[in-house]
């Protein structure tokens, strides 16, 4: 009476995925082919329907009270929009606190734990923002707060959702860089979930590509974006715009858009846009195996 | 850095109590930019300090029967320096009784209107916040509330528990939350979807603190604003009952006033100054009551304005 019948989405399906502590990944796609979902789920934003999510050997799924609160700890996550990732109401102070007051830590280690987190995303000294509100700011000093926040707890993992599609061109190479140094300086493992190539290419050392809910294509992100393999990743890689005003762009050499992910192709997910697509590509789905050291694709015709 | 900041006076963190108190003095103040919400708050400030001093303001006891100097019952009397608005046919004082009044109605209203508050926000809150069979069944309840008729239901009330104001009181509260909870249920979710709160949840804030520390702030004008209704709502209850002879016989209300003079046929005598008094009063409050919810919507939906 109450639950109508709903069709069954599956956003992200036989995902499978390592990331090694320090490394940083990225996590390429269109929109809507499950690259946020799998942000979520990784951080237990979502809960998986079936599958198993390890973090530092401990399955993260099913977590509650004092376990999950210490994974939270440990696991951050920046987001896309950094206006609407602040809460209006609290002070910039106030929203920096938050993780700390939440884990439950000592209120005399706040200033001098929200110091550091500042100093590392430069900007400048707390007393200067504190009592500020997030409308006062600029995008770049939200995004910088918004990374300040998540750096708080000294996470050793981080999840970057879209972090600076939001902003002004010119201020993202600052903010890129601000969270490359980051990484180095904390040896944080992250995860640049993006559709944009040159953003994964600028600060990720391995790529996965992901097409309607699937992995694709997973290796070195030089390797993937100078040999493709997979031919969605082909296609993706091709359709990087050149800087050059009057040459002609090249057809793509896919068509067609998306299908609807409720009633996704059989077999092979990307065979109805592939331009080599084989009979065989519709019976069986191709599994994502080892294609040379270190690269994967999920292709029967590799 | 893409801008520079000019630096501010550091400002001591204020205390959670104050952090609390400043809120809800926000959302209180927020009808104050409106002209129409300025002359209700004025009409409800003024009646407020009626009934705080109505011991002093009234001349009499409301229910004292008076006599004249002649020993003859003061009865039917018309309006005089003694007796600033005549008196009832009983030889009561007309204009004590209002004063008196002014504290019943005040007391109804107020109380009807922080219950279907506190339960309107909350259930809201819950409902939105928590979903699924939850939502489902707080909303059916919502849905059975709404279909009550209210003056019956009042007085089934009374005929179950003894006359009282309270069962004014808890009719308004049983019957007038879902709206709250409504509106607040709706703009919980969409609170609920931003990304601040799913920020706190990752940073590690459980549910209760997300409820109330992310999400009950911002839709705080929101119960302001039913509660306002609510005042009024409740006040025209308790005279309507008291008019139709279900109120409580020991407190001396509008309702109680209108009802005495009708049953006395004060109409038909031209008592103007008997029944026309309490009429403005209540008249004056629900206005006021429509006036500030006015100025909440103002503000709340600002394209209401164009």
């Amino acid at each position: 009476m109450l639950a109508g019948r709903h069709p069954v989405l599956h956003a992200v399906d036989g995902v499978d995925l390592t990331i090694r502590k320090g490394e940083t990944v990225g996590l390429l796609g269109e929109s809507g082919c499950g690259k946020t979902t799998t942000g979520r789920l990784i951080l237990r934003l979502e809960e998986p329907t079936t599958g198993t999510i390890r973090f530092d050997g401990t399955d993260i799924v099913g977590l509650k009270g004092p376990a999950l609160r210490a994974f939270r700890r440990r696991a951050q996550l920046v987001f896309q929009n950094p206006f609407d990732a602040l809460n209006p109401r609290f002070t910039i102070l106030r929203a920096l606190a938050e993780p700390l007051v939440n884990a439950g830590i000592d209120r005399a280690e706040h200033r001098a734990r929200i110091e550091r987190a500042l100093s590392r995303v430069h900007l400048p000294g707390l007393d200067r923002i504190a009592e500020r509100f997030p409308h006062q700011l600029s995008g770049g000093q939200l995004q910088r707060i918004v990374l300040a926040r998540a750096l708080v707890l000294e996470p050793e993992f981080l999840v970057a959702d879209e972090p600076v599609s939001m902003l002004d061109v010119s201020v993202r190479a600052g903010v890129l860089n601000v969270m490359r140094e980051v990484r180095d300086a904390m040896g944080l493992a992250a995860v640049y979930i993006s559709h944009d190539l040159a953003l994964v290419r600028y600060v990720c050392e391995r790529t996965l590509v992901m097409y309607l809910g699937r992995v694709v294509e997973d290796g070195p992100t030089e390797a993937v974006v100078r040999d493709p393999q997979h031919p969605y990743s082909r296609a993706l890689v091709k359709a990087v715009p050149v800087p050059h005003v009057d040459q002609s762009h090249d057809p793509l050499p896919i068509i067609g858009s998306v299908p609807d992910a409720r009633d996704p192709p059989s077999g092979c997910r990307f065979r109805d846009r592939c331009p080599s697509a084989v009979a065989r590509c519709a019976e069986e789905s191709p599994a994502l195996r080892e294609i040379a050291p270190g690269r994967r694709a999920a292709c029967h015709l590799i | 850095m893409p801008a520079s900041l000019e630096s501010t006076a550091a400002v001591p963190a204020p205390s959670r109590r104050s952090r609390f108190l400043r809120t809800l003095a926000r959302a209180a103040a927020v009808p104050g930019r409106d002209p129409f919400a300025i002359v209700g708050l004025t009409i409800y400030l003024v009646f407020l300090l009626v009934a705080l001093f109505a011991d002093h303001l009234a001349s009499r006891d409301p229910l004292e029967i008076l006599f004249q100097a002649n020993g003859r019952l003061a009865r039917n009397l018309p309006p005089s320096s003694d007796f600033l608005l005549g008196t009832t046919h009983l030889g009561r004082d007309i204009y004590s009784q209002l004063i008196y009044g002014t504290r019943a109605a005040l007391i109804v209203g107020v109380t009807a209107a922080i219950a279907v508050m506190i339960i309107g926000t909350l259930v809201g809150l819950v409902s939105g916040y928590f979903g699924g069979w939850i939502d489902s069944l707080l909303m059916r309840l919502a849905d059975i509330a709404l279909s009550i008729p209210f003056l019956p239901f009042v007085i089934v009330l009374t005929a179950f528990l003894r006359p009282s104001t309270w069962n004014i009181v808890l009719a308004v509260a049983i019957l007038l939350w879902p709206n709250t909870a409504r509106v607040i249920r709706s703009q919980v979710l969409t609170v609920r979807e931003r990304a601040y709160v799913e920020a706190a949840r990752v940073t590690g804030a459980g549910n209760g603190r997300i409820l109330f520390v992310h999400v009950a702030p911002n839709i705080l004008p929101l119960s302001f604003l039913y509660g306002s209704i609510a005042i009024g709502w409740a006040i025209l209850t308790e005279a309507s009952v008291s008019f139709l002879g279900f109120g409580d016989p020991d407190v001396v209300s509008w309702g109680y006033m209108l009802q005495d003079a009708f049953v006395s046929q004060a109409l038909s005598r031209g008592s103007y100054h008997w029944f026309v008094p309490p009429g403005i009063c209540i008249v004056l409050v629900v206005v006021a009551g429509f006036f500030v919810s006015r100025g909440y919507e103002e503000v709340l939906f600002p394209k209401l304005r164009d």
